[in-house]
């Protein structure tokens, strides 16, 4: 399934398992849940593995584990709820998360500038959307008042007002 | 005021291409109506009872008479040629056309205005004192503070799908005349005891549904961290804050459930990691600061006014209750009375929006400020002039001498406009103000504060009224419930409700035994509000409810 990552369309070969589905040796990402309860099971599979993290997870239960993640995935339950956006931001700047960082949800194109800004560096639309269409959103403003995680610095340091 | 730098106007005018293809891909049936509602939420547009409403902001209250003029054309080329100014300082249009809305954007970007986060779940539009920087009681002009968070605030990628709305005051007087404890938060300019000036932080109030007076959750707060602790307690409300029901998702139930001992320490904890990535420059300060800078104020002329007041006994009346004192001497704010009788409370015509530009200039260096009680304020008059100024504003129907009174009322658009509301306001007030018209009675009657909304929303903050009036559906008819003894003040309190509801036939007559149950009760010259706390509301209660 396609997806927008690093600014490009790519063909997206990640599986997401469910909690109670057999984990096989093609690269899948689990449930913060299931992570927690199967750990070692999970390292010895032999493939990569990415965390899902919902708005709702305790984040100091697997930040320590970040390293072990080539794929964080943030899930979007609703495009309103926007918990994501404080969870990107964190994963980022405060646990430096440096792996890809991959929303995954039911947002639209009007929230994609927002997305990116926060530190999401993939995007992983609800089946239907003109990934097309997203890409110039990545860039829709010129103009960033604040800090975030694609620019360090408050409007105030990044220009001579 | 704030003039717009290159990067401010590039990005109100992204802003408005932003919208307009949001609005044709709306239109076009690419966005479904659940998609497409909290992006035009966002840019102020409620699809209401009889056409659109969009709320435009007048970020802290303040307008250029280059704007209001702007205002007015809208309202001419795109409305009924009527605006309302809001409790939130901001100014709505009842009647334009969805597809016209990118149009109207566009025109507001020529002059510096937009409607971003007038609505929906996001910071809204930062609102203050309508005296900031001319009054006498003031320790720092919070203007630029108000600015520096509009600008923050404006298109924060982290906080724009917040659990609910989110709404900041910020007040740099002794007095509080912007509600800061009945905001989300509510910042007051504060010295510490080395002398330096900051923000108390209160956190957690809030009107509507579930009224509650904000808590200090930071005693002192150094300029340098304003933004970094603004964004931790917005972080902690976007992480924690409830989605799960939309009565229960403001900040003040988030920190009611979480106990403000918890809830200070999460926000502190927070801030402890961000506070020194984030800091306010002063340079950042010192330039906005630039931008609110004194007027060339004028000497006045000494004894002039005392026998202008003498002559004329209504001028008189107007400049006691219309005008209030200003820092420089010779100079004093008037407040516009955008209540009248029979207009809606905080109304105004195109024409009165032109002629209100023209005397700004003429009379108060072309600015004009908004009051969350629905009037407006001309911040710097020279007393030489109240009189020719008084006049003019007679004859455009804006010198009704009841600022603060008991018809000064601050009413929502109720049932005749909005889609939320469960009962009508505007007449209600209309009711009220037929039965205590008489100037003498209304002065007589002292500082009053009347509050109306058509619904638990309580958009005209019923709740914190001296008079709260609350309308509510009972099977299909309009009644509606008293409160007394609120206030959003310094003494801020929620009032207390008198009873059971009353028919809308009924209002009015409750309101008049009320006022006259205080006549009879005051110690000589004791205002409403210290009666009702000094007696409680059983005495306004037997009287009201006598005949039921």
């Amino acid at each position: 399934m396609p997806i927008i990552k690093n600014g490009k369309i790519v063909n997206d070969t990640w599986h997401h398992l469910a909690d109670d589905e057999p984990a096989s040796a093609a690269p899948c990402t689990v449930s913060v849940a299931r992570w927690l309860r199967e750990k070692e099971t999970l390292v010895a599979h032999g493939g990569a593995l990415g965390l899902r993290i919902g708005g709702g997870d305790r984040m100091e239960e697997f930040v320590g584990d970040l390293d072990q993640f080539p794929l964080v995935v943030v899930e979007f339950p609703s495009m309103v709820d926007g918990r994501g956006f404080s969870v990107a931001r964190l994963l980022r700047e405060r646990h430096g998360y440096q792996g890809e960082l991959r929303a995954r949800g039911t947002f639209i194109l009007d929230q994609v500038f927002y997305l990116w800004r926060v530190g999401f560096d993939a995007l992983e639309f609800a089946p239907g959307v003109a990934l097309e269409a997203a890409l110039p959103r990545l860039q829709e403003f010129s103009v960033r008042y604040q800090a975030a995680a694609d620019e360090p610095r408050p409007i105030y340091r990044q220009y001579a007002r | 005021m704030y003039q717009y730098d290159q990067y401010d106007q590039r990005l109100v005018d992204e802003r408005v291409a932003q919208f307009r293809d949001q609005t044709h891909r709306f239109l076009q049936g690419e966005l479904t109506e659940d998609q497409f509602r909290p992006l035009r939420l966002m840019n102020g547009l409620y699809l209401q009872r009889h056409a659109p409403m969009l709320r435009v902001a007048i970020p802290y209250g303040l307008l250029s008479s280059r704007q209001l003029r702007k205002l007015a054309d809208i309202s001419r080329r795109y409305d009924k040629s009527v605006a309302h100014f809001t409790t939130r300082q901001n100014i709505q249009f009842n009647w334009p056309r969805l597809e016209d809305v990118p149009d109207i954007l566009a025109e507001l970007a020529t002059v510096q205005m937009h409607a971003i986060q007038t609505s929906g779940a996001c910071i809204r539009n930062v609102t203050s004192d309508p005296l900031a920087g001319v009054c006498p009681d003031e320790i720092e002009d919070p203007r630029p503070y108000c600015e520096i968070i509009r600008q923050w605030s404006t298109l924060h990628p982290e906080f724009s799908y917040l659990p609910r709305k989110f709404k900041i005051a910020v007040s740099g007087a002794a007095k509080d005349r912007a509600a800061t404890q009945v905001h989300d938060i509510g910042l007051q300019m504060v010295k510490n005891d080395a002398g330096e000036t900051g923000f108390e932080v209160l956190v957690g109030g809030g009107l509507g549904r579930t009224p509650i007076i904000g808590q200090t959750v930071r005693p002192f707060l150094a300029k340098a961290d304003l933004l970094s602790y603004l964004e931790a307690v917005l972080r902690v409300y976007n992480r924690f804050g409830r989605r799960d029901n939309k009565y229960k998702a403001r900040i003040k139930i988030l920190l009611k459930e979480t106990g403000i001992e918890d809830f200070t320490r999460q926000v502190e904890a927070e801030w402890a990691h961000i506070r020194g990535q984030l800091v306010l420059d002063t340079a950042e300060i010192e330039r906005v600061k630039r931008h609110f800078t004194a007027p060339d104020y004028q000497p006045a002329s000494a004894g002039t006014l005392e026998t202008q007041a003498t002559a004329e006994p209504r001028f008189d009346a107007w400049l006691r209750n219309n005008t209030t004192a200003h820092k420089i001497a010779g100079y004093r704010s008037v407040f516009l009375s955008l209540k009248p009788r029979g207009v809606p409370p905080g109304d105004v015509t195109d024409a009165q929006m032109e002629a209100i530009a023209d005397l700004a200039d003429r009379y108060s260096f072309g600015e004009v400020r908004a009051t969350h009680t629905q009037n407006l304020v001309f911040a710097d008059v020279n007393q030489d002039e109240l009189l020719e100024l008084w006049q003019r504003l007679a004859t455009i129907g804006l010198a009704t001498p009841n600022i603060g009174k008991a018809t000064d009322m601050i009413c929502c658009p109720g049932l005749d406009y909005c889609s939320l509301a469960n009962a009508s306001s505007i007449s209600v007030a209309e009711d009220i103000y037929s039965r205590i018209d008489d100037i003498d009675y209304l002065h007589d009657l002292g500082d009053l504060r009347i509050n109306i909304s058509g619904c638990m929303n309580g958009c005209a903050h019923q709740s914190v009224g001296h008079i709260g009036i609350l309308g509510v559906d009972k099977k299909g008819e309009e009644w509606y419930q008293l409160t007394l003894g609120g206030s959003s003040s310094n003494d801020a309190s929620l009032g207390e409700r008198l009873g059971p509801a009353v028919d809308k036939a009924s209002v009015a007559e409750a309101v008049e035994t009320i006022l006259q149950t205080y006549i009879e009760l005051r110690h000589d010259d004791e205002p409403f509000l210290d009666t009702v706390r000094r007696l409680g509301i059983n005495p306004f209660q037997e009287r009201v409810y006598a005949h039921h």
